[in-house]
């Protein structure tokens, strides 16, 4: 693999030149952009791509990914936003150039932790996904010519042999022509999206992969590629911070449609104890209500439970002393001796409130953290109920808590169309007997504060939230040379991680 | 088999890890040959001793060193965690995010207690020879597919002691596979999906894949005497309102009056199937195409625990180590015979121990002519922990193999150049 040397490219090219540049609306973004921008131009692009990725993360929750209405979304959303999504159409420079350099800038400001790496990767993936689902046929070939891809596809007498086994594994290739299939041996963990749900055969380590479904592997690739050169950028980081108008912009990007994370700070310390169980069936929502009811049945979680309650009930307020004590009491009303709870349990406690070990101070988790990750199995009270029940319990659950039939009946139907996170917004509106709850929801603090807000008529525990308004900046040469600046530093990044990618793709 | 007194433990303890603990095939295995510099120093031990007291972050140079600490400490459990980037006892003298967990071994580890919803003998810490059954149907479905779908190799299933199995899949290639991929390969391997609150804990899609069919035929030879005699699933109308949950509603009265009719499991499984397959209940989707292979995989199918399995620096109790509550050891398991392992068979510490005072009255006078080394090694081949070091060497032997293909071929490229 060869890359050549950077040439400073003119502000804009004539004709053809253009086009050369952008083959593809989706693009495997392997070298940095070259321009110099403005500092103005800068904040726009990188704006419009985080609003862009959060509109990916909503559909994704509200919609199966993949289906005519997920596409068709997504489709308008990327059409508002002036990016590139389509093949074959005229004036496809601008949006390619605007999508290019906009990915760019965002890695800046999301490579600066694990979780804000691991939301930036999958929002690129389901971008690349749908853009590759609309690819023409006849394009496909070229594209991966165009990433250095190279997959080879088996013979017909190899195929032959496997023509079941692979028919079964595949659900892309019902109602396909099996002559006209092409089927692709990859090594198993290159197809890592395909084998983890079945959806390829695998043997001696293996995978037989119809075309129909190398999107996966490309994906896979994708994915590898970019969280190593999230993990380079980061490591070029401290030169773009000490630019003093960019690190506030950046922090303020990944922060700003990431939403609030709920960390422990002006609410510590005003939850007791005693609140705890009447606050449950007033002020929790379902996820947190099942899991303290669980802990009081039982006088124990596992694992998960543990995580999901321990960190919400801190971002309500409760201190490091209030969780052990609380933590405690009720396991050992469990048989447990307390001795064991101090060697075993304690620990994770005072981890969790970033006391020991790493000293991270975690925060609690939100919404889609809770109905994405981590599925709830045997023995296990954690997960969201609007996602992981069966509909006819969750309809007693909801019964149980006095949600009025037609309530129930509503909320059934929002489940059934995967939209958990407005199933639970009705369910605050039935138990705080208002009409609009007036917030879109996505995280379990969110609920709480928004309950007590309205049973307290705003005193006290509501924790004030700030929304900084996007800075205004007039251009000026002075602020064109920081946006410059900034992405020098990111140009000499990336010849780092353009080693790093060198080295990756001759191993 | 001897009964097993906790409060002998540390004594017993410190005549096992000096006389019976097989330390040459231990080292042997977790140094891999010496290939990788320092591979054995950078890995992480750690010990639980008396009191519960958890000691992380052990390494040790070479075998003795790490002979020499264990008869020191007498730890009372043993795990072993991931290979390092540094010495894990030096891990907080190197600078802050440097030190990172590198490679392991792909592991899992499968719990009895998981299956408390669908075993009617026995619950949490409890075994029996009827429940034992899932281990064996567990090991042979997850084996299969390691060897024949990914390509694994060198797969060591180990009894952990006392409700469940492990297992160590050990190839090169294995050690070095990232967490994600890590995830993924659980994920493959696991079809009960939901806790608490879901039902139906497995949906087959109209297609079934390979994985997924050959599970099922592993199933089919054990189920009849494993789900129908021992465990009696359809017993009386408390069992088979369980299964009944478990179908689709339009047939509930259909199955209700059958099952009144029949007197035995056997029986009224029978028509459960003609039930499930009848022309006029599979139209209309009444029910599902695989009703009763759901229902045999939600019974008998294996449960991991992911956790376990995905990350890199997660500690697995380690082959060899003596389980504090039954006093019996984690032994390798001859997969050849997996069918015939006994969990109540395996070796309690004090009865291999009062084996070898058995054994060293009656040998008294050989043994003043040998020496110690020698003594040492022969010692755990007279008691019945012998078969089971022998498994491990085995293991050990198609390990090796493996290494020295790779060297002639390396050794075969290189001329090349």
């Amino acid at each position: 693999m060869q890359f050549s040397g950077r040439t400073r490219k003119k502000l804009r090219l004539a004709g053809d030149q253009r086009n050369a540049c952008y083959p593809h609306s989706l693009q495997f973004y392997l070298q940095p952009p070259t321009e110099n921008i403005s500092l103005t131009e800068f904040e726009s692009l990188a704006f419009d791509r985080v609003k862009l990725l959060k509109a990916i993360e909503n559909l994704g929750v509200s919609y199966v990914k993949g289906t005519e209405q997920y596409q068709s979304k997504l489709e308008a959303e990327i059409r508002k936003l002036k990016f590139s999504y389509r093949e074959n159409l005229e004036d496809e420079y601008e949006p390619r150039r605007r999508d290019h350099i906009s990915h760019f800038i965002l890695r800046l400001a999301y490579c600066q932790s694990e979780d804000l790496r691991r939301w930036f990767i999958q929002q690129e993936m389901d971008l690349l996904r749908f853009r590759f689902s609309i690819l023409p046929k006849d394009k496909v070939q070229s594209f991966l010519k165009d990433t250095h891809l190279h997959f080879e596809a088996i013979s017909d007498e190899e195929k032959t042999l496997r023509e079941q086994d692979i028919m079964a594994s595949s659900p892309s290739l019902s109602g396909v022509r099996w002559e006209s299939e092409s089927v692709y041996k990859v090594p198993f963990a290159d197809a890592l999206d395909l084998f983890r749900g079945r959806k390829v055969y695998l043997e001696d380590g293996f995978a037989y992969v119809p075309l129909k479904d190398i999107v996966a592997i490309i994906l896979n690739e994708f994915r590898a590629t970019l969280s190593k050169a999230l993990a380079l950028t980061a490591r070029s980081l401290p030169a773009v911070q000490s630019d003093e108008r960019l690190q506030p912009l950046l922090s303020h990007l990944s922060h700003s449609y990431t939403g609030q994370d709920y960390s422990t700070q002006k609410s510590t310390g005003k939850i007791s104890l005693d609140q705890i169980d009447s606050l449950s069936t007033k002020s929790f929502p379902p996820c947190m209500r099942q899991l303290h009811k669980a802990l009081r049945e039982n006088h124990h979680l596992r694992h998960g439970g543990r995580m999901q309650y321990g960190l919400f009930l801190k971002g309500i307020g409760l201190t490091l002393e209030q969780a052990l004590q609380f933590w405690k009491q009720e396991f050992i009303k469990g048989k447990m001796d307390p001795d064991k709870f101090d060697k075993g349990y304690s620990y994770n406690i005072r981890h969790s409130f970033g006391k020991e070990g790493k000293r991270t101070d975690y925060t609690p988790f939100s919404c889609m953290k809770i109905i994405l990750t981590n599925p709830p199995s045997q023995g296990d009270f954690h997960g969201c109920p609007f996602r992981h029940s069966d509909a006819e319990l969750l309809k007693q659950k909801m019964q149980t808590y006095k949600i009025p039939a037609s309530g129930i009946s509503q909320i059934l139907d929002l489940v059934k169309g995967n939209h958990y996170q407005v199933a639970c917004q009705k369910y605050f509106e039935m138990t705080h007997n208002v009409d609009d709850c007036g917030f879109s929801l996505n995280h379990p603090n969110q609920f709480f504060f928004e309950s007590q807000r309205i049973l307290t008529g705003g005193k006290d525990i509501k924790k004030e939230a700030s929304h900084p308004e996007t800075p205004q900046h007039k251009p000026s040469t002075q602020k064109t040379k920081d946006a410059t600046s900034a992405l020098a530093s990111l140009d000499s990044s990336l010849e780092m991680d353009l080693e790093g990618l060198e080295d990756y793709f001759s191993k | 088999m001897e009964l097993f007194d906790p409060a002998e433990l540390p004594e017993l303890l410190k005549l096992y890890y000096r006389r019976l603990f097989p330390y040459a095939q231990y080292y042997r295995w977790l140094n891999y040959g010496g290939v990788t510099k320092n591979y054995f120093q950078h890995r992480e031990f750690s010990f639980t001793l008396k009191d519960d007291i958890y000691i992380r972050y052990q390494s040790f140079n070479n075998q003795s060193d790490l002979e020499k600490e264990m008869q020191k400490m007498n730890p009372y459990k043993i795990d072993i965690g991931a290979v390092y980037s540094h010495r894990p006892s030096q891990h907080n003298t190197v600078k802050l995010g440097a030190f990172q967990a590198q490679e392991k071994e792909l592991v899992f580890d499968i719990d009895m207690t998981d299956y408390d919803d669908v075993r009617r003998c026995c619950s949490s810490a409890d075994i029996c020879s009827k429940c034992w059954t899932l281990m064996t149907m567990a090991m042979r479905i997850i084996d299969r597919a390691l060897k024949e779908d990914f390509g694994f190799k060198h797969r060591l299933w180990v009894y952990s002691g006392r409700r469940g199995v492990h297992c160590w899949v050990c190839d090169e290639s294995v050690r070095k596979l990232s967490s994600a991929v890590r995830s993924g390969i659980v994920e493959y391997l696991s079809l009960i999906k939901g806790g608490h609150d879901v039902k139906k804990k497995v949906h087959l899609n109209e297609k079934v894949h390979p994985f997924v069919r050959k599970s099922i035929n592993i199933i089919k030879k054990y189920f009849e005497e494993y789900a129908l005699v021992d465990q009696d699933i359809l017993e009386n109308k408390e069992n088979w309102d369980k299964i009944l949950a478990l179908v689709p509603e339009t047939v509930h009265d259909e199955l209700q009056k059958g099952f009144q009719r029949f007197h035995s499991s056997p029986q009224r499984w029978e028509y459960l199937r003609k039930v499930a397959s009848a022309p006029q209940n599979t139209k209309n989707d009444k029910c599902g195409p695989w009703l009763e292979w759901e229902i045999m995989l939600q019974y008998c199918f294996p449960r991991l625990d992911i956790n376990v399995s995905k990350g890199v620096n997660h500690l697995l109790k380690s082959p060899f180590s003596v389980h504090p509550k039954t006093g019996r050891i984690s032994v390798p398991i001859d997969f050849q015979k997996v069918d015939q392992f006994d969990p109540f068979v395996v070796p309690t510490i004090s009865a291999i121990c009062r084996e070898l005072d058995v054994v060293s009255t009656t040998e008294k006078e050989k043994e003043e002519n040998e020496t110690d080394s020698r003594h040492r090694v022969r010692d755990y081949k007279r008691t019945s922990l012998a078969p089971y070091v022998k498994v491990f060497e085995q293991f050990l032997e198609n390990l090796d193999k493996s290494r020295k293909g790779a060297l002639l071929k390396k050794s075969d490229l290189q001329k090349d150049f």
